[in-house]
Order: C-alpha cells, then structure tokens, then sequence
C-alpha cells in the first residue's frame, strides 16, 4: 500500500538523518590520522597523534581512573536499578510508590547540574572526602534510572507462572531470583550495565562536581583541552573511544542475540 | 495481574515479606539518600550567606545546634541570593534564552526526528533492528566528544565554510560558530536519539490497518497521517519532547563550546558561578530555581515514563 513517493520520502529521511548523526564523526576520525597539527588542512596520512596520546601520561592516568569509576557505578547502578524495576513491576502497590517512581525516573531527565551541585552539597556536608567513591555514588545515582528502564522493559513481559511453578515445587526466594528470574531477564541487565558503563565513561558535569584532587576523569581531561582549542591530539583519543565502544556495544548485541535464540 | 492476586488473598510467609522489604528499600533508601535528600541541603544553601572560607559559606543551621539553636540560626536565614538573581537582568536572561533555546531547539527535533522516527516503523522488519542500532550508535559515543567535532565543522576556517565557499555558494565565511546558532546545531545534533527512539517506539505499535481503512474510505493519505498517525503517536512526541527539553534547559557543555561568551544559558551561568566565583549559595539559588522551572515538566514526564509501563504489562 505504500507508494513510491512515500517510499521515496522515508528513503530521504533516513538518508539525510543518517548522514546528519553520522558525517561529523567520520569527519573527526578521518582528520585524527591527518599529519598535519591543522585539524582542517589534510596534510597526508600519520599515526603520530596515537603515538602522542600513549606517551601523555596525564591522559592515560585519566583513562584508567575513569574505566575504573565506570565499572565500580555500573556495578552499582545495575543492582540499584534492577531492583527497583523489579518493586516498580512487581509490587503495585506500597507506601510511598509514586514518590519512587518520580525518584527512579527523574534523574534520567534531571540537568547535570543541580545533581552535580547537590551532590557535592550532601558530600560536604557529610564531611566525606571526595574522589574515586564520590564520582562513583554520582555516577550510579545518574544511572540506575537508566538500568531500571531496561530492565522493567523485559519484566512487564515476564511469564511468572515460571516462577510461581518453581515456589510451588519448594524453591526458597533467593532460588526462585538466582535460577529462575534473573537468567530470563539477564540480556536486560547486560544492556543495563553496558548502558550505564558507557553514561558513566561520558560524564563530565557530575565528575567535575564530584571529584576531588587526583581523581580527574578523561572528559575533564578532554575538556580543559578542548577549551584551550581543537588539536588532533584529541581526535585521535575521540577516535579511540569511539572504537572501544562500537566493540562493545557490537559485543553486547550479539551476545544478547545468542541468549535470547538459545531460550 | 494474577500474580498481585494471589498475593492479596494468601498471607506471605516470613521470606516472602523479607525479599519484598530488600526489593523496596535498597533503591528506596539509595535515591532517597543520593538524589532526594541533597536537594534539602541545596534549598538549605541558598538561604546562606557567601564567605571566603573553605567551604566558601557561613553554614545556617546543623542538626547540633538543638531547637533553639535553629530558631536563631532560622532568623539569619537570608533571599538576598534570590534578591540578587531576580534583581539581576544577567540572571534573568540567561533563565530566558535557555527556555527559548530548549523549547526551539525542542521544535527542530521534533520536525527532524518524525520523519526519521517514521520512515523507520515502516522500513522492513528485518530492518529495524538495524536502524534502530545505528540511531543508538552515535548516543553510545562521547557526548562532548560529537560536540567537539562540531567545533572544526562550525568555525570560520572551518570544513563547512570551506565546502561553502569552494561550492561558490557564498562570498564570505559565515559567522556560525560562537553563536546561539551553533547551539542549537549542537543541541538537535546531540539529542536527536533522544527524540527519535520514542517516537519510534509509538509508531512502530501502531496498528497499519487503521490507515488502510481510512485510505479504503477515500481518505486521502495526508488527511490520514495528520488524523490517525500524529495521534496515535501522541505518547512518543510527549515523552520524546519532554525527554530533550529538560536536559536542554540545564545544558552547560553544549554552550560553552559551541556557545561563546554571547550565549547565557543558566546551567553555564550556575556552572560559572559555583567554579569560577565560588559562590555556592548563588550556584544554590540558581538551581532551586531552575528546578522550580523544570518541576511541572518533569512530573508529566514521570508520569508518562509510568503510564506506558503500565500499558506494556
């Protein structure tokens, strides 16, 4: 039913949409092997940006902090929000549910910057020191709603009758949790985790709230350069990361693709 | 549904109550700690006054000060933060551009994100997954990573002027960059995921017959979109919309890169002044108010988020 001149439009639409979401990182990773310092004069083809960014130890330092906050928050943040999709979707109804709700899902919208500002206030206040932990707690309070989604997005179409069938046969809670529901909706908790990983690695504002002395994250590290001006020294470490991420998120859907045709 | 019956009728044994409590009150107890709690401690500061110090406020009242002590503390409390905010056109402005900026740069995806949204509920099914994949991609890179590329796209010796001017399409290189202009480039370049994976969402559910009917009725195909589609597809332009405008209203990476010092948008001026000034009690008041702003539109989100939860089930 659907006419070549709508076919001709939605294939315009997903072409310029593309194109839009795509062009300007093919462009940043194209002019990250450019010899040239100038980031918009091709200058011939050179890997010495990549060599660069591997001998700025500042950088590297960065990285591992920020691969380790990610890991630490995602941990976090999945167990945090796996939890709460499971109360959201299970339990209909209990003292207080709709402020728990507002609280699973606010902070997917909220700005950076008043959790930012908020969460250094409550540090402070607490007399904690703030670094690794800090950015860790604020990083995982960002991204649990995030992991929640996910996982009440497989919940909702959960068959239970397994579980009830297993708590019939004398199955305790934990063993119902452990064999039943979380090897069901565990390609939504992957996804969970990797999706806050990736938040995680992202952020800028929170950290730059959070952090203390010694704990500086690879996007404030980018950042305080790329305020000083763009140097292919960060298309190339952009390009990197880039790459990391395809990988894992590649991964992660075949991963997800094997699971679910093995059930 | 039967599960919540069964529950009803029969008394939980022990172990049952005993997971449902852990299930409820770790995330409970985790947001409300971390994400609840500190807004008090925010409203709290912006009725302080600034002090050189570290940290840079007088503290109003502590929880070892004792009822009397908080009456006397309560009676230093100040609005001169507020005073000087609303007093201020500096502050003003910046509350101003950074609705209008979020409620155009709202528009601009909304009018770009439909007809990608759309085309993508009805390419073929094998197709879909893939789409949708290669909309997620980008979001999986570093936001200020895409930011940054527009920077050496956007800049007046930049790739777009070059192509421009190489094409002969204009004389002189255009001043984009450092403009609300190249914000809002940013802004739909950057939340356009956002926009386009809830629409999708609502309009890959729809049910196509509807439009064979009415097309089947003599109901020309662009009356049909406009009376079928666009309503059906009601929940994914609410939440979409609300998805980008809220983060859009606090964005502080977006204007500072592609901003300049021409574009005041309040989560910067917020950012500015708790980094650079150091005064946390203004930083404070600047964020009670722009939550004050943003608390309706994130309420009808919550609920939707809820609703179509429910509607899944």
């Amino acid at each position: 039913m659907t006419s070549p001149r709508s076919r001709l439009l939605d294939a315009t639409a997903l072409t310029l949409g593309f194109a839009f979401l795509y062009l300007p990182i093919v462009i940043l990773v194209i002019f990250s092997f450019n010899a040239s310092q100038l980031v918009t004069v091709w200058g011939g083809f050179s890997t010495r940006w990549y060599a660069s960014i591997w001998q700025n130890r500042q950088l590297m330092d960065a990285a591992w902090m920020t691969a380790q906050v990610a890991a630490a928050s995602a941990a976090f943040a999945t167990v945090v929000g796996t939890l709460a999709a499971l109360a959201l979707t299970r339990y209909a109804r209990f003292r207080g549910r709709t402020l728990f709700s507002g609280l699973v899902y606010a902070p997917i919208v909220m700005p950076e910057v008043i959790t930012g500002l908020s969460l250094l206030l409550l540090f402070v206040s607490l007399g904690i020191d703030r670094g690794f932990w800090t950015v860790t707690v604020a990083h995982a309070t960002f991204t649990c709603g995030f992991v929640a989604v996910v996982v009440q997005s497989r919940l909702v179409t959960f068959d239970r009758s397994l579980e009830e069938a297993a708590a019939d046969l004398g199955a305790t809670p934990a063993q119902v949790f452990f064999r039943i529901t979380l090897p069901i909706i565990a390609p939504a908790v992957v996804a969970g985790f990797l999706l806050a990983f990736t938040l995680s690695l992202d952020d800028l504002v929170l950290a730059s709230f959070t952090t203390g002395p010694g704990s500086t994250t690879l996007p404030m590290r980018i950042y305080s350069q790329v305020r000083l001006g763009v140097t292919p020294e960060i298309n190339a470490i952009s390009t990197l990361m880039i790459a990391a991420v395809t990988v894992l998120v590649i991964a992660a859907s075949l991963a997800t693709k094997r699971s679910a045709s093995a059930h | 549904m039967a599960g919540e019956c069964s529950d009803r009728l029969r008394v939980p044994p022990m172990s049952e109550r005993a997971t449902r409590r852990t299930i409820i009150l770790v995330p409970y107890l985790w947001l409300a700690l971390f994400f609840l709690v500190p807004f008090a401690i925010v409203a709290k500061m912006s009725l302080s006054q600034v002090a050189t110090a570290i940290p840079p406020y007088v503290p109003t009242f502590g929880l070892a000060d004792g009822p009397t002590g908080w009456l006397a503390k309560a009676r230093e409390f100040s609005l001169d933060n507020y005073g000087v905010i609303v007093g201020d056109r500096l502050y003003v402005d910046a509350f101003l551009a950074s609705l209008r900026i979020a409620a155009i740069g709202t528009a601009i995806l909304l009018v770009i994100g439909y007809p990608i949204a759309h085309a993508m509920a009805r390419a073929p099914e094998r197709w879909r997954p893939i789409l949708v994949m290669a909309v997620i991609l980008p979001f999986w890179t570093s936001f200020l990573i895409r930011v940054y590329a527009w920077i050496g796209i956007l800049k007046p010796e930049g790739l777009l002027n070059e192509l421009l001017l190489g094409l002969g399409l204009i004389g002189a290189p255009l001043a984009i960059a450092n403009t609300e202009t190249a914000v809002l480039i940013g802004v739909v370049y950057s939340y356009l995921p956002f926009m386009v994976l809830p629409l999708y969402a609502a309009l890959e559910r729809m049910d196509r017959t509807l439009l064979e009917a009415a097309q089947d009725l003599g109901c020309p195909p662009w009356k049909a979109f406009w009376r079928i589609t666009v309503p059906l597809s009601l929940p994914g332009i609410v939440a979409g919309s609300f998805l980008c405008f809220i983060p859009i209203t606090g964005e502080v990476v977006i204007p500072d890169l592609l901003g300049g010092s021409d574009t005041l948008m309040i989560g910067k001026t917020l950012w500015t002044e708790f980094f650079s000034n150091r005064d946390w009690p203004v930083a404070s008041a600047v964020a009670v108010l722009l939550l004050v702003i943003l608390v309706g539109p994130i309420m009808v989100y919550q609920r939707q988020q809820a609703r179509q939860m429910e509607a899944g089930r």
